[in-house]
């Protein structure tokens, strides 16, 4: 639930340093897919009931829970808008990227 | 316990006394029995694993991969179309480095529709980067499954046991079934290195760029080329243990022999009736039969076979435009280290028997010939 | 090295006779090598199985053609099939008829023995009066006629290998074993 913070990067100098298996890598929280992003998600939080449906649909786990409220985690966030799709009392709306 | 039993009961008997934990398997002629007598196993308490009942082999392949990485000793067996199925999670397994041990029924693949033996189904999985084994009888095959998993889950690499079609699978014979305590005291519990587990959540498989991909498949190969001498190892501490040898390669009668035979499978212990057949009449025959296809043993077959004048490779399987496929292999393991002619022979295709006869076509024609021609001979084809 | 071929018709239990008696030779510490036709299982029609014997381990996996006895379980198939061929001159055929072997107009150069397997069955209740079951019946013949193996390691077989009415069929591969017609 909590937002995830990307551990260092590895970089690998030798194979020696590699796991056996292309297991955990780390490489995905190191793309940081939020500069692919050309609308917002932004949260009215007076209208939020708490649910906790768009946490659970973010296919990038770009939104994790603070104080018991969602926050959206732009670094990650694509601006798919399933959230805003999916958010029962559509409190989300996509708001277009300032230019 | 000497015992009479098939050789899909020998795998299935192999993977009993291993301990797996984890069976997901999909029915196919001829290997169902290696399944229904798992499944009984499992449903009489006699064996503890989970039996996953699954709706086709590329299923059956991916809940063992899912198993194997939760840390389980997995094993599954399949035939011909089955395996082919399963063709993109076998690379998945050697890929994620997974020590799956596969019992594969050798028969030759469709169309015609064969459900008799020839081993195209695995020399086509050759390059997927599981162990081979093939198999000349049931008490190896039940030996060989113990000690697949050994130096499977050593190397983290999977390993495939391969037996011929009715010849051994519907075939009853005398296996010593070895007693629970000493397999254990061989194969202790599966130690994976790495493994996935809800505490500690990793992402597996992902994408791999440019950077990494060549380093996991250097340390694939590199792995792959520990293995001989780890089967050679493994091999002699079962014979120290249950005293039945399981080594790289079988010879027979190779030491002094003028020419050596080069076969695997069941057509491998015929070889050595004829073997005997024609050093009774004075003519010095020997037989090298490969255990061991992958990793392949460049080694002690150069040694052994670089002894004789002439060696003939028995194939009972084709690279379509090319040769038989062992044939393939023997020239190249002996290239810029002998000069000894290799004859190749194709036989046995679809199941055709390969007799004392099919032999004695073999030897006579390696012994009348000087040096092999390019062009492939075929044993028994109908003119 | 003894080779034996049975033929018998699907769903009569001809391969489980040859694993009855490949049970009983491994009981008495000898090797075997039994299988069946390889091939799809078809109920009614000829089937066969075969079995090799030896003192030490088989080497030999290719099938066999040339059997040192025969054994038949169905009297009908003698007119539907060969069942001599490839038989080796002197070899045994054991045959399920009610028959005596100078009744049975069979090729001079083989040696034949009859059981009354079907009567057998009957007797003890193995299968229906249609279909009766002659499997177990039949191995007490061959291990007398052939002496592969004791009585004993033949009824001890049939009781390990025969779920269904194991005491009725080891008495009835016994019945076999007494009343098997033959001149050795």
């Amino acid at each position: 639930m909590k937002k995830q913070e990307p551990t260092p990067k590895i970089d690998f100098k030798s194979e020696k340093d590699m796991p056996l298996a292309p297991y955990s890598l780390g490489l995905m929280l190191h793309n940081f897919t939020g500069a692919w992003r050309n609308i917002r998600p932004e949260i009215n939080l007076k209208e939020c009931i708490q649910c906790g449906i768009c946490w659970k649909f973010c296919p990038d786990t770009a939104i994790y829970i603070e104080n018991e409220y969602p926050v959206i985690d732009y670094t990650y966030c694509k601006g798919c808008g399933l959230c805003a799709e999916e958010c029962p009392t559509k409190c989300i709306t996509m708001v277009e990227e300032e230019k | 316990m000497r015992k009479v039993i098939m050789g899909n009961h020998a795998l299935s008997y192999g993977a009993m006394l291993s301990r797996v934990q984890v069976i997901a398997a999909y029915p196919i002629t001829p290997q169902t029995q290696v399944v229904e007598l798992l499944s009984e196993m499992c449903a009489d308490k006699v064996l503890d694993a989970q039996f996953i009942k699954v709706e086709s082999e590329h299923s059956a392949m991916a809940a063992c991969l899912g198993a194997s990485l939760a840390g389980a000793r997995t094993f599954t067996a399949t035939s011909a179309q089955g395996l082919a199925l399963m063709h993109e999670l076998l690379h998945w397994a050697s890929g994620g480095r997974l020590p799956v041990v596969l019992g594969n029924i050798n028969r030759a693949m469709a169309p015609g529709w064969s459900i008799w033996s020839d081993q195209n189904d695995s020399l086509s999985q050759r390059d997927t980067g599981w162990v081979q084994f093939y198999c000349g009888s049931n008490q190896e095959v039940l030996d060989s499954v113990i000690q697949a998993f050994k130096v499977a889950e050593k190397l983290h690499i999977p390993a495939m046991i391969i037996l011929d079609a009715f010849s051994l699978s519907h075939t009853y014979e005398v296996v010593e079934v070895p007693e629970q305590e000493k397999v254990d005291e061989y194969l202790p519990p599966f130690q994976p290195k790495f493994r996935l587990t809800p505490d500690d959540p990793h992402a597996f498989g992902g994408l791999t760029s440019p950077d990494h991909y060549l380093e996991l498949r250097y340390k694939l190969q590199k792995d792959m080329e520990k293995a001989p001498a780890l089967i050679e190892e493994t091999g002699q501490e079962f014979q120290e243990l249950f005293g039945r040898k399981l080594g790289l390669v079988d010879p027979y009668q190779c030491d002094d022999a003028e020419i050596i035979l080069v076969t695997s499978g069941t057509a491998g212990y015929t070889a050595c009736v004829a073997v005997d057949h024609f050093r009774q009449q004075g003519l010095k025959v020997g037989n090298l039969r490969i255990r061991t296809f992958r990793p392949f043993p460049f080694e002690i077959v150069r040694d052994i076979l670089s002894q004789a004048k002439k060696v003939a490779v028995v194939d009972r399987n084709i690279s379509y435009g090319h040769h038989g496929i062992f044939y393939q292999e023997i020239k190249s393991a002996l290239y810029g280290h002998s000069p000894v002619p290799v004859f190749g022979y194709i036989t046995g295709l679809g199941g055709r028997d390969i007799t004392l006869d099919t032999f004695r076509q073999i030897i006579e024609e390696t012994q009348k010939n000087d040096a092999p021609s390019e062009r492939i001979s075929w044993i028994g084809v109908k003119k | 090295m003894v080779e034996i071929r049975f033929h018998g018709r699907g769903g009569q239990g001809t391969v489980v006779a040859s694993k009855i008696l490949a049970d009983a030779i491994n009981k008495e510490g000898k090797y075997v090598q039994a299988y069946p036709e390889f091939g799809v299982e078809r109920r009614g029609a000829p089937v066969y199985a075969f079995i090799r014997i030896n003192e030490s381990p088989i080497y030999d996996k290719s099938r066999i053609y040339t059997p040192d006895h025969v054994v038949v379980l169905d009297p009908t198939l003698l007119e539907a099939i060969d069942i001599t061929k490839g038989l080796k001159k002197d070899g045994w055929i054991i045959i399920n008829t009610d028959k005596k072997p100078e009744e049975m107009k069979l090729p001079t150069q083989f040696k034949v023995a009859t059981i009354n397997a079907t009567q057998i069955a009957i007797k003890h209740q193995l299968g229906t009066l249609a279909a009766p079951i002659v499997n177990t019946g039949i191995v007490g013949a061959v291990v007398k006629v052939l002496r592969l193996a004791s009585l004993e390691s033949v009824v001890q077989a049939v009781k390990e290998d025969v779920p269904i009415k194991p005491e009725a069929n080891a008495a009835a591969a016994q019945d076999a074993y007494e009343l098997v017609i033959f001149n050795s």
